[in-house]
């Protein structure tokens, strides 16, 4: 009673407000980023993003060439769907397709390149302690979750990826049509010999992946259950971001592939055109 | 030659037919199918990838999704009974006969750009399904932002335990038929592959027939 009356003056209403400073989440960004308490060792000082996202949220970031972002199952429930844009071009984008194709691969792991629609790679996998991922089923969609959980929509209980991914994008002036299908990580499937998909779920708490970026990027997160995920209640649970700068990374990349050595020339070509006469 | 046969014999699902084309090597088409018709694919001469995309013919922001697609089946291929969903997990097309069993929805398209990691940069300037995409799409108002993975059919990508995965010789043959029924109206985008670096096509483009059909009422 005394907290409603404390509101009914601009001043009450402003020193109410003010008071809220300070709360600390499980789901939450930390800013300045540096702050984070546990930053990789060495790496306080140069952190450009540390935020938890809870089960059922997004967040998204642009972030520069160079950078390294960690993503990290906390309680070993998260399930980060990703989509990456070329931010200084973004109709340059994540193709599963080239991803799965170039590399001769269908599982995710450290080396695997997140390739451009142009030929060109966005971002490698350059750390990987979980192994459980998945670049073929996408995300879910609000009828799917609806289904499986009794809702879908973006302020439910069990928010679907397509949902939380129409509006990450549209924070960045990009529209559903933008949307192609997306990457996720910390739950895995296999393909069996008749092509069945298979989950094969969590690795547990506590893994990462980290990718270092070979172009600035946009990049958003949709943290929401796997499309195969056989929990009946929506089971998502906390994701870490972190991102450093770490440009000296690009000198020591972790995959020798000849498709891959040509992405990398590509995408060092291509940024190396875009930014001369910028440099003088 | 199934080339020069009567449309109304090679149709998979007989009825009225509306359209009976011949996609030339190496080229692009589209066609509007309307909710209910069947569109058969005839691959001529065998092992010829057929790259293709669906759309809401009367909302082109519903598109095939290959993620909603085997994440709704619960399987990486398709063959008679595979629903090809949008990203919403809406029908598009339903696969009602298929004489080959297996086609891809990993692969996607060919392009100029991918071709240059896959090969290398001497095939930058050979034709490729991305430029099929384009120049066909472009007639419908669709864009580069409008290209998502799309379906290979009559081609074979098998995946390894390992997670290996690549293009491989094809388990179609000449004459070989598919049957695709829309569930809605919905517009058809195809790219009759060019590429000739890998056994999508048996290194060989060749036409591909299509045929509209419009199922009498029973």
């Amino acid at each position: 009673m005394t907290e409603t009356l404390a509101t009914a003056t601009t001043h009450a209403a402003r020193a109410h407000a003010r008071a809220q400073s300070g709360i600390v989440t499980d789901g939450m960004p930390t800013v300045p980023a540096s702050a984070w308490p546990a930053a990789p060792t060495g790496r306080a000082a140069s952190l450009v993003w540390a935020e938890t996202v809870p089960g059922g949220r997004y967040t998204s970031k642009v972030l520069a060439r160079g950078t390294r972002l960690r993503l990290r199952d906390i309680h070993g429930a998260a399930c980060a769907n990703l989509l990456l844009f070329r931010a200084d071009a973004p109709h340059e984008r994540l193709n599963v397709a080239d991803t799965l194709k170039v590399p001769w691969q269908a599982y995710l792991g450290t080396g695997h390149p997140l390739l451009s629609d142009q030929g060109r790679v966005l971002a490698t996998i350059v750390a990987d302690t979980s192994g459980r991922h998945d670049a073929l089923c996408g995300t879910t969609h609000l009828a799917g979750n609806t289904a499986k959980y009794g809702a879908g929509e973006l302020h439910s209980e069990a928010p679907a990826g397509r949902e939380l991914f129409t509006v990450a994008a549209a924070k960045h002036d990009l529209a559903p049509r933008d949307l192609p299908p997306s990457l996720s990580f910390f739950h895995g499937v296999r393909v069996e010999d008749d092509g069945t998909l298979t989950s094969t779920g969590s690795a547990g708490p506590d893994t990462y992946v980290e990718l270092i970026l070979h172009l600035p990027v946009i990049v958003l997160l949709a943290n929401t259950a796997h499309p195969l995920d056989p929990a009946e209640d929506f089971p998502t649970s906390t994701l870490e971001i972190l991102a450093w700068r770490a440009p000296a990374d690009l000198d020591s990349l972790p995959a020798t592939d000849p498709e891959y050595r040509r992405a990398v020339l590509n995408t060092e070509d291509a940024w190396a055109a875009a930014a001369s006469g910028m440099e003088n | 030659m199934t080339a020069t046969l009567d449309s109304t014999d090679l149709a998979l699902v007989s009825g009225r037919v509306l359209l009976d084309e011949v996609v030339g090597v190496r080229g692009p088409w589209s066609t509007v199918v309307a909710a209910g018709d069947v569109l058969t694919i005839v691959d001529l001469h065998g092992n010829q990838a057929v790259d293709t995309l669906v759309y809401d013919a009367h909302d082109h922001t519903a598109r095939y999704s290959a993620a909603a697609t085997v994440a709704g089946q619960g399987n990486l291929f398709l063959t008679t009974g595979s629903v090809l969903r949008d990203a919403d997990g809406g029908p598009l097309m339903t696969l009602v006969a298929d004489e080959v069993g297996i086609h891809d929805t990993v692969g996607g398209a060919c392009s100029q750009e991918s071709n240059t990691l896959r090969y290398g940069h001497h095939t930058k300037h050979q034709h490729a399904c991305v430029e099929n995409f384009l120049i066909e799409g472009a007639k419908w108002g669709l864009g580069k932002r409008d290209l998502v993975s799309n379906i290979n059919f009559f081609m074979n990508v098998p995946v390894e335990a390992d997670g290996t995965l690549g293009i491989v010789d094809g388990l179609s043959a000449p004459g070989k038929r598919l049957a695709i029924r829309a569930e809605r109206d919905v517009l058809v985008l195809v790219s009759n592959c060019p590429q000739i670096n890998n056994p999508c096509n048996g290194f060989d483009p060749t036409p591909v027939r299509m045929i509209v059909t419009r199922p009498r009422e029973a």
